[in-house]
């Protein structure tokens, strides 16, 4: 990979010591600070246009998502329909940006979805990334050559935890190398990073690599996404931008199921790193259930009454 | 010696099994039969109406599931915790209503006997109001009551007991979650009975009581497309009553009519129980 930092970055990836330096010469992160900022900023009042912008730019954002062992193309094809259209009683509501699958199960959502969502594979052994580089490498080609278009790959947390940051980025390039066209997002699994300080290191370390998005967790382990956990992504994400002037997306995954919550994360984003990220090129919430409350609130603020479990489809 | 400083009450809602304030953070004067401050109640908001109601079909599985047996039992075991608190009960009621001399321990009674008298229909319900069907084919055809699903309730306004636990029993006896809205003025003995309902193995959210004023709550909950009936039995406003059958008719909700002159003291009827279920009928195949 050939891309060229700035002064103040380009020799943080020439050695396995520099990188090391570099990570650890990150500021550290006010723990307290950090989750007192995303709980003052979660209590701001979205009043009723304001939310319903919100609400259809964060179903615009939505990579709807199914990564169950019990996963069939019958039934990624039904989400995919959903995914094309999310309220079959509604033509306005718009389409969610990608669907989120399993590599086997590619070809399967890409019959549905053609060209007009995104189809992202989980790659590289997902959830526990626990493979050879070259299963993981394999794992990737697989999935691109399947037809995937974003390809979720994870960050071996093991090596990460104990050190070996070289090994971890030397991962995500490789993989970014098979990923070709397709979009790379690396997914921290911050719940297994116990402290914002791995959290912010491994931001950077993934966006040296190449990464295109960052993404905070696979789903599979809690806490998955947090507030303060994405404040503090954004945060990097931010201040890499200024040193390289490259946006990297962020993607919070896993336990953000109302739609309080998501226009929550979008006042985040907003508030963090501005009106530039508020946009599906930049930020996405990998979810399941959200896309059905988010439906509901919809619903609600056409119909001006509560809606329910009964008016949206069942995954 | 000092005087001892007043512990004085505010009390919550009722929502899941939970006592939260008022999502609005309100709260309103209860007085007395008389006039005088007695505690201060929370008043709801829509937002608690709807996470009144979200508990309520959270909890409508399990409920709904549990063996009719079980749910008599569970019923059963409210009148016993009742029973243990009566003197309270009847304190509460005699502030309330200004009932004086026998009249505030015999409407305890009357309340605390109601519970049995419904928790005995639990597991006979099917029975009465189900039916094998004569069919002319080789078919065993049957129906059966299920219950309803979420029922949104109003309570009697002057029978602040009695009235609120004959509205209450006969909609959770056959399996359904109830959010019901206690009288304004009188709302005391319907939240000691939430103290009874927190310790007497109800699921959480099956009873769900808020305080506050209908007039404010009931519109938005008449037309929430996930309640499934209304027992509108405390509305009092005539014009209030029609606004909420006519916002109720555009999800098809089952409606029990105002009934503000019930008498409560008459002895219960399966009305109530008959209003809130759903008939289902199966066709079997006979022979093989």
């Amino acid at each position: 990979m050939t891309v060229t930092f700035p002064a103040a970055l380009a020799g943080a990836t020439t050695s396995a010591a520099s990188l090391r330096q570099f990570l650890h010469g990150l500021p550290g992160v006010d723990e307290v600070g950090a989750a007192a900022r995303a709980a003052s900023l979660g209590t701001r009042s979205v009043k009723a246009a304001s939310k319903s912008w919100a609400i259809d730019l964060a179903i615009r954002m939505v990579d709807l998502t199914t990564l169950e062992g019990m996963d069939s193309p019958g039934k990624v094809r039904a989400m995919c329909a959903k995914a094309l259209r999310p309220d079959p009683t509604d033509p306005s509501a718009p389409p969610v940006a990608a669907v989120c699958v399993y590599g086997d199960l590619v070809a399967a959502a890409r019959s549905v979805v053609g060209d007009s969502v995104h189809v992202a594979a989980v790659a590289t052994a997902f959830p526990s990334g626990r493979a050879s580089l070259a299963v993981k490498l394999l794992d990737t080609r697989d999935a691109v050559a399947a037809g995937a278009d974003e390809i979720d790959m994870v960050i071996d947390r093991g090596a990460f935890l104990s050190g070996e940051y070289q090994r971890v980025f030397d991962e995500i390039v490789a993989v970014k190398e098979v990923c070709g066209g397709a979009h790379l997002k690396v997914i921290l699994e911050t719940g297994e990073l116990r402290t914002l300080d791995n959290v912010r290191r491994a931001s950077w370390l993934a966006m040296l690599a190449g990464a295109d998005f960052i993404k905070t967790s696979t789903g599979k382990v809690v806490p998955a996404a947090t507030p303060p956990v994405a404040l503090v992504m954004l945060e990097a994400v931010r201040d890499f931008e200024a040193l390289t002037g490259r946006l990297i997306g962020v993607k919070a995954a896993g336990g953000i199921r109302t739609s309080k919550d998501a226009i929550k994360y979008l006042v985040i984003v907003n508030e963090t790193v501005g009106d530039r990220w508020l946009t599906p090129d930049l930020f996405r919430f990998g979810a399941s259930t959200l896309l059905n409350d988010l439906l509901q609130q919809r619903q609600r603020m056409a119909s001006g009454h509560y809606s329910g479990p009964d008016y949206v489809t069942i995954d | 010696m000092n005087e001892r400083v007043e512990v004085r009450k505010t009390y919550k809602l009722f929502v899941g099994g939970a006592f939260p304030r008022s999502e609005s953070g309100r709260t309103y004067e209860v007085l007395d039969f008389e006039g005088d401050f007695l505690a201060n109640a929370a008043k709801a908001s829509r937002k608690d109406g709807r996470d009144a109601v979200l508990a309520a079909r959270k909890s409508f599985g399990a409920w709904s599931a549990a063996t009719a047996y079980n749910r008599g039992q569970v019923l059963y075991r409210i009148a016993e915790v009742m029973e243990g608190r009566r003197d309270q009960f009847i304190a509460d009621i005699a502030s309330a209503e200004g009932v004086v001399g026998l009249d505030a321990p015999r409407i305890v009674d009357a309340a605390i006997d109601r519970w049995v008298w419904y928790a005995g229909w639990a597991d006979k319900v099917a029975q009465v109001l189900g039916t094998t069907n004569p069919v002319a084919g080789p078919y065993f055809n049957f129906s059966i009551p299920e219950p309803t699903g979420v029922v949104v309730a109003v309570a009697p306004q002057a029978s602040s007991l009695l009235g609120l636990v004959s509205v209450i029993a006969p909609i959770i006896v056959t399996g359904n979650a109830c959010v019901v809205i206690a009288s304004t003025e009188r709302p005391l003995p319907a939240i000691t009975l939430t103290e009874v309902l927190a310790t007497s193995d109800v699921i959480g959210g099956v009873i769900n009581v808020l305080t506050g004023d209908p007039a404010e709550i009931m519109p938005w909950l008449a037309s929430h497309a996930d309640v499934n009936a209304l027992d509108l039995t405390g509305i009092t406003d005539p014009a209030l009553a029609t606004e909420l059958e006519i916002a109720a008719a555009d999800t098809v909700k089952r409606v029990r009519r105002a009934a503000p002159d019930e008498d409560w003291h008459e002895p219960a009827t399966l009305s109530r129980i008959r209003g809130f279920v759903e008939t289902k009928t199966v066709w079997h195949p006979l022979g093989v």
